[in-house]
């Protein structure tokens, strides 16, 4: 437990150590940024590019509109970061079924896995600003058991659509990772197939899995936040990022205040996967 | 008594007490492709015999042992364990098998591996534990069911293997190199427990090794094998040191001899003149197979 807290102080002090770059940028760098020629090398530090970290921080305690009763700032954020949060986690989970059962097929039939590998990585090459409006025009189309297709079920698929793909190509390799002595030992116990998934490839894929997910977390919330944005879905995060980039180009410090609760949003999203890491402690240690 | 017809005319009082031979290869054929890995294996091994297969790398010896696992095919021949085929012996856990990896989950505890042929055969929970405990007791690992493979020594992981190998009580043990990656030392210890064990539970034992004295000290037949074609070419008698089941009036005050008895008899025979004879005449056989 003891790496569990150092690694948590690690991560305190590397919060720590960007908030002091961001300031010592601003303090030693001159406002209209560094110049060679003509060429901008380095950014505008004035505050209207780069607002102090405790402007930020003061933005959100603001309401988001000079209405008395408006909404602060702060709550909009937490809202909106919500919001995303469970789409993103819902990206995430069905991503990751599919990928999970994508690598058992793949595995159960070689010929699939020949003939859909090779289409699985293709599928990350698409970006993914030219499927959004795709599926989201294609969601349009469908009602499902009398309802009707949702915006935000077409950010959760696309969601999806980026945190299958390590969950499947993580997976497929922990599946095959028991050497061939270990395989024969099932047959000659007389395993089955299910018998040998369950007993000996299933516990023998979570040390492979568990970075698998990782990378599916954080491609979940990029792909959330993303498609947010391409497919004009209202109440996300990414809405408010824009939404205030607009709103308040004299003010960078609230788009910075939205940014700034997409980041901790990935924080927690990457914190709900790692809880599985302590489930799955035992299952942990078993890479050859 | 035909079954035993092979070479084994002094194991005739054993295998008297089971008609039926634990494996029993005719004409057996096994080939990868053009490559004859096996050509014409006849051999008989009787209930409750101790047969060691040696030869040199690419002779077959392992893909011998392999048919016999059912992990193999034969090109033709037949292959019979226990009176069955190999499949139907396969699964009916008729034989237990090691490989020169201990291969225990580490996910498991020692407990837990050991119990695994017999979860995977859906036996219950209770009795699974107990045949365990039992188990790890034989191989005198009991203060170690709890522990994680990982926390063990390599013989330790081993004698775990051995055990998880009994669960199902084979009368069949198929080893390859069982011992082969451990040191000397451990190495002896674990021959004299491997003979403690096949005497205690009776099982015949089809052991494949590189080793010479190996085979000549825990073997009743050492049969030596010759590469390209993979062949037998000579069945030589070895020193096993028998006593642990010995009829009454043989041992102790007709009594079974104890591991630490049959300890030092182990370490008694590899200083007998039998045992250096068995180790020539072995070595003589594989230089003579090899020429």
């Amino acid at each position: 437990m003891g790496g569990r807290w150092r690694s948590a102080l690690m991560t305190a002090a590397g919060f720590v150590l960007l908030v002091l770059l961001w300031e010592l940028a601003k303090l030693v760098l001159p406002d209209a940024g560094v110049s060679v020629g003509d060429t901008r090398v380095l950014p505008r530090t004035d505050d209207a590019a780069m607002p102090h970290v405790w402007t930020v921080l003061a933005q959100l305690g603001r309401p988001e509109v000079a209405v008395p009763g408006a909404r602060l700032v702060g709550v909009a954020v937490a809202a909106a970061a919500l919001f995303t949060l469970g789409l993103a986690l819902g990206g995430l989970v069905l991503g990751a079924v599919l990928g999970m059962v994508l690598a058992l097929v793949m595995l159960r039939f070689e010929l699939v896995e020949r003939a859909a590998l090779p289409y699985v990585v293709l599928s990350q090459t698409v970006p993914l600003i030219a499927i959004a409006p795709l599926v989201a025009g294609w969601g349009g189309k469908i009602a499902i058991l009398g309802w009707s297709w949702q915006p935000w079920a077409s950010v959760m698929v696309i969601s999806s659509y980026l945190a299958f793909f390590p969950v499947a190509v993580g997976m497929l390799r922990g599946l095959s990772s028991p050497i061939r002595a270990d395989v024969e030992l099932f047959r000659a116990m007389a395993a089955g197939w299910w018998t040998t998934l369950l007993r000996l490839r299933l516990p023998a894929s979570v040390p492979h899995l568990l970075p698998a997910l990782r990378l599916a977390t954080a491609a979940a919330v990029v792909g959330a936040i993303v498609a947010e944005i391409s497919t004009g879905t209202r109440g996300g995060i990414g809405r408010l990022i824009i939404e205030y980039a607009q709103s308040a180009t004299g003010d960078p410090s609230r788009m910075y205040a939205a940014i700034l609760g997409a980041a901790v949003l990935g924080l927690v999203a990457a914190g709900a996967v790692g809880l599985l890491d302590v489930g799955l402690r035992r299952y942990r240690g078993s890479v050859r | 008594m035909t079954g035993t017809a092979d070479g084994a005319g002094d194991e005739t009082a054993d295998g008297a007490a089971d008609a039926t031979a634990a494996v029993r290869l005719v004409g057996l054929d096994k080939a990868f492709g053009s490559v004859r890995a096996l050509t014409g294996i006849d051999l008989t091994v009787a209930g409750g015999e101790f047969v060691s297969l040696i030869g040199p790398s690419g002779c077959g010896k392992s893909t011998l042992l392999r048919v016999v696992a059912d992990l193999e095919q034969p090109t033709a021949g037949t292959v019979e364990v226990s009176g069955k085929t190999a499949r139907r012996a396969r699964l009916d856990q008729d034989y237990g098998i090691a490989f020169q990896q201990a291969g225990l989950l580490e996910w498991r505890t020692v407990a837990e591996n050991v119990e695994l042929p017999l979860q995977v055969h859906g036996v219950g929970k209770a009795e699974r534990r107990q045949r365990a405990g039992e188990l790890l007791e034989l191989v005198g690992l009991a203060d170690f069911a709890g522990s994680r493979p990982g926390q063990l020594s390599g013989g330790m992981q081993q004698r775990v293997a051995i055990a998880r190998a009994l669960a199902p009580s084979p009368q069949l043990l198929l080893m390859d190199e069982p011992f082969g990656a451990l040191d000397e030392m451990t190495r002896e210890r674990m021959q004299a427990e491997l003979l403690r064990i096949a005497g205690e539970t009776g099982a015949a034992v089809l052991f494949v090794t590189h080793s010479i004295p190996e085979a000549a000290v825990l073997s009743d037949r050492v049969v030596v094998m010759s590469a390209r074609p993979g062949r037998i070419t000579d069945v030589i008698d070895g020193c096993r040191p028998r006593g642990t089941r010995a009829p009454l009036g043989h041992g102790v005050d007709g009594a079974e001899l104890a591991g630490d008895a049959l300890s030092d008899r182990v370490d008694d025979v590899r200083e007998s003149t039998a045992f250096f004879a068995a180790i020539t005449a072995v070595r003589e056989a594989l230089r003579k197979g090899h020429g």
